[in-house]
């Protein structure tokens, strides 16, 4: 059975509709990634697989199956037993997902405390252990810092240490790695990479690098305005595709002693 | 080179953190801008691009130093001066959601820079706002949306919008093309280039990702842990560039060409702590290429050719044999 099935999704923000006919099948252990256009509605299906579309956001057709159930008819108490654990998410942003007045540490503990009954000391230590998988140096300081006081790289690793806590079946990830330097990219797709390897985890992973998608993925989905503009193997979206958006795609990424502006 | 617009000498920046430790984000960064050029800033997160960025624009006050704007200290500036300066020096943002105001609508936003300094009336704003849109290539309607409302990519091409409405002599860049898709980054880069020969502006550029930088920056500085380690011009740096801490973050980068098998290079070790910048070459813990003295000495950043740099012992006469 495929861990995942999206078929003919329909996602409307305040009745106008934005992500149209989406469909997706991932098995145990694949990576997918998700391409395109900004804009496009990649952010909005993978909201929607998490039941976290924002107000004014729903799903008006088509079904999400997860380990047998439709997850959008799931209640609260259904996802939170999901939710963080099971599937796990890393936001684009993770910094705009704290409560700026909270410690980093607060936060972390609360989020585990939320899904295991531990002491808050344990809870604690767990977090700093996470934090610095993550390399970040100095855990006891970030975890004593508030969100605005860390740079943006520093605290998006705050928010994949959290999503890998419970190395999920499922990883939903939303540019995980844009706001990161090339050195801690690398070191988390290879952390991803190695997430699938051992924990047979599967991933969808938004990403606007298509060297990440190359070096990543099983799959790949190129999406524009609202559609599915083309999906495949990772080698014929990448080598031997025939659709005009997705060489566009291709040829703008720059490669290094590539074309230059000036 | 042409003449420069901007010069910051020695400029430090230490924070006072909770337990009476010191945090220093900037040591001794001297960089300029040129005019009609740009200055690409790359490096490891938090190593205190944002830091110095936020001190050219007059955001925060250096611990030291001088950063001279028209040869006037910004670090000195106050009130009336200092508002009058910024108009221009303009800054696009690492994080469009929390830059853009969420209550107001896009054209007003776009426009206010403009309102703010007397350069349009209220009448002209909606042909002002339809003309910045369309460079930034966005549809006139979403003149009339909320931040809220766009996607995070649409968000920041409306950010872009504000920082080029009062035609600055310098736009200062914070990642702010990290969350576009490279088709519409690729557009940004054209218009901001095609922006800057025909203004003439100097672009302050932090950005990870080496391949995009290389491809429009005449210059490019790498930070490493609060110290510029090594500067060199953008077209040179796959070749040419030899600090350790450069080479590795250019062995780091992913290629749609690559070999799968490939392994990607990570830097051995873990980023040393802020609170605890090493006494001699700040990179020494992970350099595989370290001796004794690097652990004592800093190394200076110092002329290998003309126009590069770079800040380690095994350059610039000092191990060169
Ligand atoms: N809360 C909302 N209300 C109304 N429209 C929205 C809302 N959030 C997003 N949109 C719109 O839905 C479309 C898809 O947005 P989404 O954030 O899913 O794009 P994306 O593909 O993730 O883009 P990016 O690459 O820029 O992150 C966009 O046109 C956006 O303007
Ligand atoms: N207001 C502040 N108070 C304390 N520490 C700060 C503050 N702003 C930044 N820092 C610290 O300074 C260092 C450099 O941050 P920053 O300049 O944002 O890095 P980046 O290179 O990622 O832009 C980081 O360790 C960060 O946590
Ligand atoms: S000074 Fe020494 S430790 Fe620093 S980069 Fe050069 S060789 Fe490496
Ligand atoms: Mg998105
Ligand atoms: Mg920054």
């Amino acid at each position: 059975m495929r861990l995942l099935t999206i078929n003919d999704l329909d996602v409307s923000y305040s009745g106008a509709l934005t992500v149209s006919g989406f469909s997706l099948s991932l098995g145990q252990g694949e990576i997918c990634s998700i391409v395109g256009e900004s804009g496009s509605g990649k952010t909005t299906v993978i909201r929607a697989v998490l039941g976290l579309l924002p107000v004014g956001g729903k799903v008006t057709a088509g079904s999400i199956t997860y380990d047998g159930k439709e997850l959008p008819t799931l209640d609260k108490k259904q996802w939170h037993e999901l939710r963080g654990h099971d599937i796990s998410m890393i936001f684009q942003d993770s910094g705009a997902m704290m409560n700026p007045t909270r410690t980093v540490g607060a936060t972390f503990v609360e989020y585990i405390r939320a899904h295991e009954k531990i002491p808050k000391k344990d809870a604690w230590s767990k977090a700093a252990e996470m934090l610095t998988k993550m390399r970040l140096p100095d855990a006891g300081r970030i975890m004593n810092e508030y969100p605005f006081r860390l740079s943006g790289g520093m605290r998006q690793r705050v928010g994949i240490a959290m999503g890998m806590t419970y190395q999920p079946k499922l990883l939903l990830a939303d540019e995980p790695t844009s706001a990161l330097d090339a050195t801690t990219q690398a070191q988390i797709v290879r952390e991803m990479g190695e997430l699938r390897d051992e924990y047979g985890t599967s991933i969808i992973i938004v990403t606007h690098d298509l060297g990440v998608a190359s070096y990543i993925s099983d799959r790949i989905i190129v999406m524009r305005n609202g559609r599915i503009e083309e999906s495949g193997d990772r080698d014929t979206i990448l080598h031997r595709t025939e659709n005009e958006y997705t060489k566009m795609l291709l040829d703008a990424v720059p490669t290094l002693g590539g074309e230059r502006f000036v | 080179m042409s003449e420069a617009v901007l010069e910051a000498h020695n400029i430090t920046r230490r924070f006072r953190i909770d337990g009476g430790k010191t945090l220093t984000a900037c040591e001794n960064v001297s960089l300029s801008l040129y005019r009609g050029r740009t200055l690409g800033l790359v490096g490891e997160s938090g190593c205190g691009k944002s830091t110095f960025m936020k001190l050219v624009m007059g955001l925060d006050k250096p611990t030291g130093g001088e950063i001279l704007f028209r040869g006037k200290d910004i670090a000195k500036m106050r009130g009336k001066e200092m508002h009058e300066m910024r108009q221009h020096i303009q800054m696009v943002f690492q994080d469009p959601s929390s830059s853009l105001n969420p209550k107001m609508k896009i054209r007003d936003i776009i426009c206010e820079p403009l309102r703010n300094y007397g350069r349009i009336k209220h009448a002209e704003k909606k042909d002002a706002a339809a003309d910045l849109l369309e460079m930034v290539e966005l549809p006139s309607e979403f003149a009339d949306r909320y931040p809220e409302n766009m996607s995070i990519g649409q968000r920041q091409r409306a950010a872009i919008a504000r920082a080029i409405a009062l035609e600055p002599d310098i736009i200062i860049m914070d990642e702010a093309t990290c969350s576009l898709d490279v088709s519409v980054q690729k557009s940004i880069i054209g218009l901001i280039t095609r922006l800057q020969r025909e203004k003439n502006i100097s672009i302050g550029f932090i950005c990870h990702n080496l391949p995009l930088v290389q491809s429009f920056a005449h210059e490019i500085a790498v930070m490493y842990l609060g110290n510029v380690v090594e500067v060199i011009p953008g077209a040179d740096i796959s070749e040419k560039s030899l600090h350790p801490y450069t080479k590795a973050l250019l062995g780091a980068v992913f290629d749609i060409n690559s070999d799968r098998e490939r392994k990607i290079e990570c830097i051995k070790g873990e980023p040393p702590s802020p609170l605890n910048i090493p006494a001699g070459c700040p990179f020494c813990d992970r350099c595989e290429h370290f001796t004794e003295k690097c652990r004592s000495e800093k190394p200076m950043l110092k002329n290998v050719s003309e126009n590069h740099k770079v800040a380690c012992h095994l350059y610039g006469g000092n191990l060169e044999k």
